[in-house]
């Protein structure tokens, strides 16, 4: 039941300073997507500074040598444009989807700042406070804010790198200086460290034409060393870690399991058997999770699991994090929500999903993944980061039959996986407004 | 980190700055043909063939207002439980053999309820079409809300309730609703813990019969599907559907009058929601299109006036965003920011200035030609999917419009004129035509809002 992944063809190039090229075409588009991911997440940014990754890249809008303060907005959208950013563990990506006609100009716009972005004080200061207000809308003023992606990692995991909060403490974020800046830009967004992509209607151009603006834009950025990435790797924990987290706007409990993903990179078969356990346990009405916690035992109000902290699979290096989150009513206590859900786990290890629950599963993956794929924003950014991570921008077009490929006894594997393991277990408590959390403060 | 270039060494190059390259000619939207049939149940369906991915995208609109003059919060309760249990349970199928079917066939099915309308929104790949459709039919013409399903939704409703209301921006729109429309229906958009507990099973199948009915229905696909053939196919399947009555359609709501801004109190916040509002236009008025670059220029996208004030020159916020928002008989512009809780007053006093600004300088040449491209590219970008298309569709037909109104606007958008957007900014952002809330905490922010005027009250304390 699983349809054919439309073709597309794929056109690398390194250009002589070492940035990498990946253009994509799509024909069947009247609009098209310059995206550039560089090699740097918060996972990256120096201890003393949280949070600075993040706020580094709102500074990349903020004008460079050709384009005053402002005016990379004003050129992407009175070109007929949209624009973002986003920073993750491992990589940071910024990008454009335009019509066709603008393919050059969104070109000379990300090359313009990965050249000469202009750093100034003012900007710098007005950003953290841009920064600070997008922190209070979404962790500080609301309930469950950073649930789990904040509050989670620093529970399973001991290192800075895997532990910190990526969006920042507001005094690390008040401190930074344009020097540090300066050189975070000087040293991880060097041309060797970053990768372009084009996907859609390339127009007249066509592959060779759009390698040769590429060229053309990017071709005179200076070659800089290429820093050397460390490993983030620490060891799985040996048993269960746990912490309680008071929330002054949350009116019920929640809470949230963190186990270790397997590597991405060395064990993808199992890594991608756990993509698939995650959809087995919460994805659907028929969700072992859902039919459990949310129906049968009447537990939990919502719940939901997921193969990585922040995005869909293969979006980030080792070390990653399973989680299962739910939210609770104030008369179920933790323990029996969790103990549930490890006699569900218990139960996959044991016996497997079925084989039609599993081709179930894959066949609305499948559907899941074309629908994202219908956007040439998604795709653009899907083959991106897998390029950039991985070198094979490949894992997001073969993702729907490598899941379909899964069989049973992957994905009770990948269970008795977790079942084996160490985890984390975060607990969010409500608490009246005065009171501050017992731990791991975000603020 | 090693050594480094200074910040200003590396804004500068030996070449300096370079000339933008120019654009080339943006394409037409690729809008395809409409199959557009009424059944004799009254289901209107539309069918469009939009390929891309293997897939079908299926949007089902019931027009479903609550048949009193005023909000009325048994009702509200009564049918967003019907929305919650209707696809768990027909004389065949319960809620997992329902998500089976579907999931077969790469489904997926979500029913959601508001004051205007009952909507059920499914995609699946598209050769799955006539099961979506079998499933669709059944739990339209059977489903059984089951009295085990109806309690367990209950309790998660008023659960979910809960933590909905916990939201700052939950709170605000709720008062913002009511200060536009006061008690009108279309304020009714969630349903009170105490009206939820109180829905019977018996209750949800009585409404289901009330509501669940096709004579002014619509129904939309798109997707890799011969419409013809489709047409055909939802005729087999959902032409056997009835109804005692018509659907009933909202009636128009109150014009939102201007007035004070209403301060509502939330303990312990730490940032303000800001929501101003104002009448809008609907989209056949003849200024609609000068209007909605007008409001580009204001705050309708990034590069506006408003935004580029308070968050990229002020930083008292991560977004400030204005918009239109369709209801019955026109339409309501809206404004809306989150601000931190010292900066509330002067966030309130930037966006006076702004709205004042609107009318006595007016868009220039260069803010309207920027919101023109603007306004032509993103359509472009925001109809190239299947989902969206199907949506935009959906919309256009309960508001009467067709594709042909669509295919329209690039032209529309060109032709408007400096002068007519210029006109629309002066009558209808003046501060004056404006009432709305903020949420926020009194203890900080009333003081300030009072020194500065035209704010009211101090919520409920």
């Amino acid at each position: 039941m699983i349809a054919e992944k439309p073709s597309l063809e794929l056109h690398r190039a390194t250009l002589a300073n070492g940035l990498r090229v990946l253009v994509v075409p799509d024909p069947a588009t009247p609009v098209v997507g310059v995206s550039v991911h560089v090699d740097v997440g918060f996972r990256s940014e120096p201890q003393g500074r949280t949070g600075f990754a993040h706020l580094f890249e709102h500074l990349m809008f903020q004008g460079s040598e050709s384009l005053e303060k402002l005016e990379h907005f004003r050129q992407v959208q009175s070109a007929g444009g949209i624009f973002n950013g986003s920073t993750h563990q491992d990589y940071t990506d910024y990008f454009q989807v335009l019509p066709g006609a603008a393919l050059e100009r969104a070109l000379f716009l990300e090359a313009d700042r990965l050249r000469a972005p202009k750093l100034t004080e003012e900007n710098l200061r007005n950003q953290v406070d841009v920064v600070k207000e997008e922190i209070r809308l979404n962790v500080h003023n609301r309930p469950y804010g950073g649930f789990p992606w904040i509050l989670l990692p620093p529970v399973l995991y001991d290192t800075f790198p895997n532990a910190h909060n990526g969006y920042g403490d507001f005094s690390e974020l008040e401190q930074a200086s344009l020097d540090d800046a300066a050189a975070f830009f000087d040293t991880f967004y060097a041309p060797g460290n970053a990768l372009v992509t084009v996907h859609g209607d390339l127009g007249e151009s066509g592959v060779d034409g759009t390698l040769a603006l590429v060229e053309r834009h990017f071709g005179d950025i200076p070659a800089r060393p290429v820093p050397q990435r460390p490993s983030f790797a620490e060891p799985v924990p040996g048993a269960e870690r746990r912490r309680s987290v008071a929330d002054a706007h949350a009116p019920l409990p929640a809470l949230a399991l963190g186990y270790r993903v397997p590597d991405p990179g060395a064990e993808p078969g199992a890594y991608l058997a756990h993509a698939m356990l995650a959809t087995v346990l919460a994805d659907g009405e028929a969700a072992r999770l859902q039919r459990r916690l949310v129906h049968t035992d009447g537990l939990v109000t919502d719940v939901s699991a997921s193969n990585g902290l922040m995005g869909g699979p293969f979006d980030a290096r080792d070390p990653d994090t399973f989680t299962i989150t739910a939210v609770h009513p104030a008369q179920v206590p933790a323990e029996r929500v969790v103990a549930a859900v490890d006699s569900e786990l218990d139960r996959l290890a044991e016996q497997g999903p079925g084989t039609e629950e599993l081709a179930r599963q894959s066949a609305r993956w499948a559907a899941a993944l074309h629908r994202e794929d219908d956007r040439v924003m998604y795709r653009m950014l899907g083959l991106g980061a897998r390029e950039l991570l991985y070198g094979r921008a490949e894992l997001a077009l073969e993702l729907p039959a490598r899941l379909a490929a899964l069989t049973g006894d992957d994905v009770a594997a990948a269970a008795a996986r977790l079942r084996s393991a160490g985890r984390a277990l975060l607990t969010v408590e409500p608490a009246p407004s005065d009171a501050a959390s017992t731990e791991g403060s975000t603020a | 980190m090693t050594d480094h270039r200074s910040a200003e060494e590396i804004g500068r190059t030996g070449q300096g700055p370079r000339p933008l390259p120019p654009l080339g000619r943006t394409k037409e939207v690729p809008l395809p043909d409409v199959l557009v049939e009424t059944l004799p149940n009254g289901l209107t369906v539309l069918a469009a063939r939009r390929p891309g991915v293997p897939l079908v995208e299926t949007v089902l609109r019931i027009p479903a207002a609550a048949p009193g003059p005023v909000a009325d919060a048994a009702r509200t309760a009564g049918t967003e439980v019907l929305a919650e249990t209707v696809l768990t349970g027909t004389a065949t199928r319960d809620r997992v053999g329902i998500d089976d079917a579907l999931a077969a066939v790469g489904g997926e099915l979500g029913v959601a309820v508001d004051p205007e309308y009952l909507q059920a929104g499914g995609s699946a790949l598209a050769s799955g079409l006539p099961t979506v459709l079998d499933v669709l039919a059944e739990v339209l013409t059977a489903a059984t809300h089951p009295d085990a399903e109806v309690a367990r939704e209950r309790a998660r409703l008023a659960e979910r309730i809960a933590v909905a209301r916990a939201q700052p921006r939950t709170v605000a729109r709720e008062a913002l609703m009511r200060r536009r429309f006061g008690d009108h229906p279309i304020v009714s958009e969630m349903p009170t813990a105490d009206a939820v507990a109180a829905v019977t099973a018996e209750r949800v199948r009585e409404l289901h019969a009330d509501v669940v009915v096709p004579d002014g229905a619509s129904l939309v696909l798109v997707g890799d599907i011969d419409p013809e053939a489709a047409v055909a196919e939802v005729a087999r399947r959902l032409g056997g559907w009835t109804g005692d009555h018509p659907a009933r359609r909202l009636s128009a709501p109150p014009v939102p009058a201007a007035g004070d801004v209403e301060l509502v109190h939330r303990p312990g916040s730490v940032q303000s929601q800001l929501r101003l509002t104002a009448p809008g236009l609907d989209r056949t008025d003849e200024r609609y299109t000068a209007f909605q670059l007008a409001n580009l220029v204001f705050g309708g996208y990034f590069s506006s006036r408003w935004m580029e004030n308070i968050r990229e020159d002020k930083g008292y916020t991560y977004g400030a965003h204005s918009g239109q928002e369709f209801v019955p008989g026109g339409a309501v512009l809206g404004l809306d920011a989150d601000v931190a809780s010292d900066v509330t007053a002067a966030a309130l006093l930037e966006t006076r200035y702004e709205l004042g600004r609107m009318v006595a300088v007016p868009p220039t040449e260069q803010e309207v030609t920027s919101a023109r491209r603007y306004a032509i590219g993103s359509l472009l970008i925001s109809l190239d999917s299947q989902s969206a298309l199907a949506g935009t569709l959906s919309a256009l037909h309960a508001a009467g419009l067709g594709v042909d109104w669509l295919r329209d606007r690039p032209r529309r958008l060109e032709e408007v004129s400096v002068d007519e957007v210029a006109a629309a900014a002066a009558a209808l952002f003046a501060p004056t035509r404006f009432t709305g809330v903020i949420v926020g905490d009194a203890d900080v922010v009333g003081p300030p809002l009072a020194a500065l005027g035209g704010v009211t009250g101090d919520g409920d304390r």
